[in-house]
């Protein structure tokens, strides 16, 4: 393999809060080749928004910082780039797609202008151009009567429309980078399993990369290649999702395994929930962040953090006792 | 919906739903305010539950499966058809009429942060019912069994002094549980319960309400979308399209041989958490989305999306059929 397409390398993001410093992303590392789907998964505060934020440097500031770190694209640190040069990739060589697409829609615009807006405005194409163009995208996410709906406010389409727009807006620059951060968390089971498959589908074809955002372990199973699992601000799990799945080593993924029931299991048997709640970002244990929920925590888990070390070809581990485990 | 179980052998039935049925009205004009349509959200729904079981109820958004919860509560205005509950035909009852009978049927909600009053001490919150009711003349006891409630669903008893925004969502949903259970329901309602929650902490709620059952013969209708939470708590489950319920089986039957091609489709949809697995599995995903319950297709409601779907399809709705087992299920494909 080739220099990475995206590389992340010891990223740390802040927000300074009435209790001090939160430290919500913590020495965060990891790379992307083009046409890979990486999951990050986590839950509520486990800093997998945050970084994906980091990346495009939307973290609003203040409160916000990254504090340290870079974010190698395509060779360039984008850290180190000045404002409009970092506004010239968002949205055109980087593309996001949210939860919530009727927030990060205008409500106030046509559909078909803020499809055609950043092909008009990176690719210098003229506007009429750029609506033929616009109507192409929305067959290729499968819109129908795509020329109609050019003119159609974002309140006329229904959750899924809208999402399918949002992809459409995301592909119009031809990006090497999608991001998606929990895309299809608002909508309807069969409308999820709809636009995840189209989201795949158009990455594929385009050979981007995508970084997919969930709490969900069936969807990351589902569509990612690689996965990194995060607790507490940081990376705690990292590798191919055949061998993560197959071979847990972080007593937190092989947890949050347990307490999810499968449609494939045995029923009649208790889930295994993890003890305790999420940790606080504002109040973590010195050692690793996971210790007061492990089953397995010694001493030393509660006074030295673990590094992320090598645990297996193409995986990463980061407990003290990750050759020791079994899920 | 007909057993063809001998009934002498059924477990006391709780709750009996008959046809039931609540519309919107749909108003408009600014000067004269007419009706100019209905949104059907729940139109013709039969079920019962039986004592001490689980009956879950899934679908998507607009299915009508939280409206044929609040209908049951009697929190709604139903349309026409008859809720029984535990004998008593609730239908018509009025606020009254119905305050004896919701210490006996109880909701918890989706929004642990919604759903609880943010100026009102735990204690107060899980003890409030009880005043309501008039069950809180000796303080002792009512402290007593504030506390036993608390410990019921796993909180500290020194939590009884703090305010709902000082506990995390999962710690909510138990308050919320706590005071649903204050008045010894025989009937809970649980709307999207563990949705909201993150997945470590879905688990502990799913295995708390399975053990209060266990402990307290406690008989639950699941409202959910999440077809393997479902699967995991619910004895039997009723799948609802737009304001329908198309098919309804043991759990067993329902996810082994799905009978509704709805129902098929809510499966394949869901993904399995193990790539091996997903690699293998064949990806049918249905297109379109819900029709509006304002206008819902004639014929089969499904029928727009069906993939199996047929020219009688499009023009006769299928009526719910006995399959036997305590199974049925609407749709042409089973037409006996």
């Amino acid at each position: 393999m080739g220099a990475p397409l995206l590389s992340v390398r010891g990223l740390s993001t802040e927000f300074r809060t009435e209790r001090g410093t939160v430290k919500a992303v913590d020495d965060v590392s990891f790379d992307l080749a083009a046409g890979e789907t990486l999951a990050i998964v986590g839950e509520s505060g486990s800093g997998k928004s945050v970084t994906a934020m980091s990346i495009l440097r939307l973290i609003p500031d203040p409160p916000g910082r990254i504090a340290a770190g870079e974010v190698v694209f395509d060779g360039r640190d984008l850290l180190k780039l000045e404002d409009h040069e970092i506004r010239a990739i968002r949205g055109n060589r980087i593309a996001m797609i949210f939860q919530e697409p009727m927030s990060s829609l205008n409500p106030s615009l046509t559909i078909g202008l803020q499809i055609a807006e950043p092909i008009n405005l990176h690719r210098r194409t003229p506007w009429a151009a750029a609506m033929d163009m616009a109507v192409e995208l929305l067959g290729r996410v499968r819109l129908p009567d795509a020329r109609s709906r050019l003119k159609a406010y974002p309140h006329q389409f229904s959750g899924g429309m809208r999402q399918r727009a949002m992809i459409a807006m995301a592909l119009a620059c031809q990006p090497q980078l999608i991001i998606a951060d929990e895309p299809t968390t608002a909508l309807d089971v069969t409308v999820q399993a709809q636009i995840l498959a189209l989201l795949k589908e158009v990455t594929r074809a385009a050979n981007s990369a995508l970084i997919l955002i969930t709490h969900d372990l069936g969807v990351v199973a589902r569509y990612a290649d690689r996965v990194c699992v995060m607790y507490g601000g940081r990376i705690v799990e990292a590798g191919s999702a055949r061998e993560i799945y197959a071979r847990p080593r972080h007593p937190y993924t092989i947890g949050l395994m347990a307490s999810v029931p499968r449609l494939d299991q045995a029923t009649g048997t208790r889930l295994v929930p993890i003890d305790g709640q999420p940790p606080n970002l504002a109040d973590l244990p010195p050692g690793c962040a996971f210790a007061p929920r492990c089953r397995n925590a010694v001493d030393r888990c509660r006074s030295e953090r673990p590094a992320l070390v090598k645990s297996g070809p193409e995986h990463l581990s980061a407990c003290h006792f990750h050759d020791q485990l079994s899920a | 919906m007909t057993s063809s179980v001998p009934d002498a052998v059924l477990p006391e039935t709780v709750l009996e739903v008959r046809d039931l049925k609540v519309h919107f009205p749909v108003m408009a004009g600014a000067v004269v305010r007419r009706q100019v349509g209905s949104v059907k959200a729940v139109d013709g729904v039969s079920f019962n539950v039986r004592r001490g079981e689980t009956l879950g109820l899934v679908g998507e958004s607009g299915c009508g499966k939280s409206t044929t919860g609040l209908a049951v509560l009697k929190m709604l205005d139903i349309t026409s058809g008859q809720v029984v509950f535990e004998g008593e035909d609730i239908s018509g009852y009025d606020r009254a009429r119905m305050r004896p009978i919701r210490r006996r049927m109880q909701m918890v909600y989706q929004d642990p942060f919604g759903s609880l009053n943010p100026r009102m001490k735990v204690a107060e919150i899980v003890g409030e019912p009880l005043e309501v009711h008039g069950m809180a003349a000796d303080r002792t006891v009512y402290r007593e069994r504030v506390a036993s409630l608390l410990d019921m669903v796993g909180l500290l008893p020194d939590m009884a002094d703090r305010y709902p925004h000082e506990f995390s969502g999962g710690q909510r949903q138990r308050i919320g549980i706590a005071r649903a259970l204050a008045l010894e329901p025989s009937l809970i309602i649980c709307d999207e319960p563990v949705s909201a929650l993150d997945v470590s902490i879905q688990a502990q709620v799913v295995n708390l309400f399975q053990e209060l059952q266990e402990r307290l013969g406690l008989t639950y209708i699941f409202i959910a979308h999440d077809l393997a939470v479902v699967r995991h708590i619910s004895h039997r489950i009723a799948v609802m399209y737009l304001g329908r319920i198309v098919e309804i089986a043991s759990r067993a039957d329902l996810y082994a041989r799905p009978l509704h091609p709805y129902t098929e489709a809510l499966l394949a949809a869901i993904p399995i958490p193990d790539p091996e697995v997903e690699a293998s599995r064949p990806q049918q995903i249905i297109t379109g989305e819900v029709p509006s319950a304002m206008r819902p297709p004639p014929g089969c409601r499904f029928h727009t999306r069906c993939p199996k779907v047929m020219e009688l399809c499009k023009s006769v709705d299928p009526p719910m059929r006995d399959m036997g087992d305590g199974r049925a299920v609407a749709c042409h494909l089973h037409g006996g």
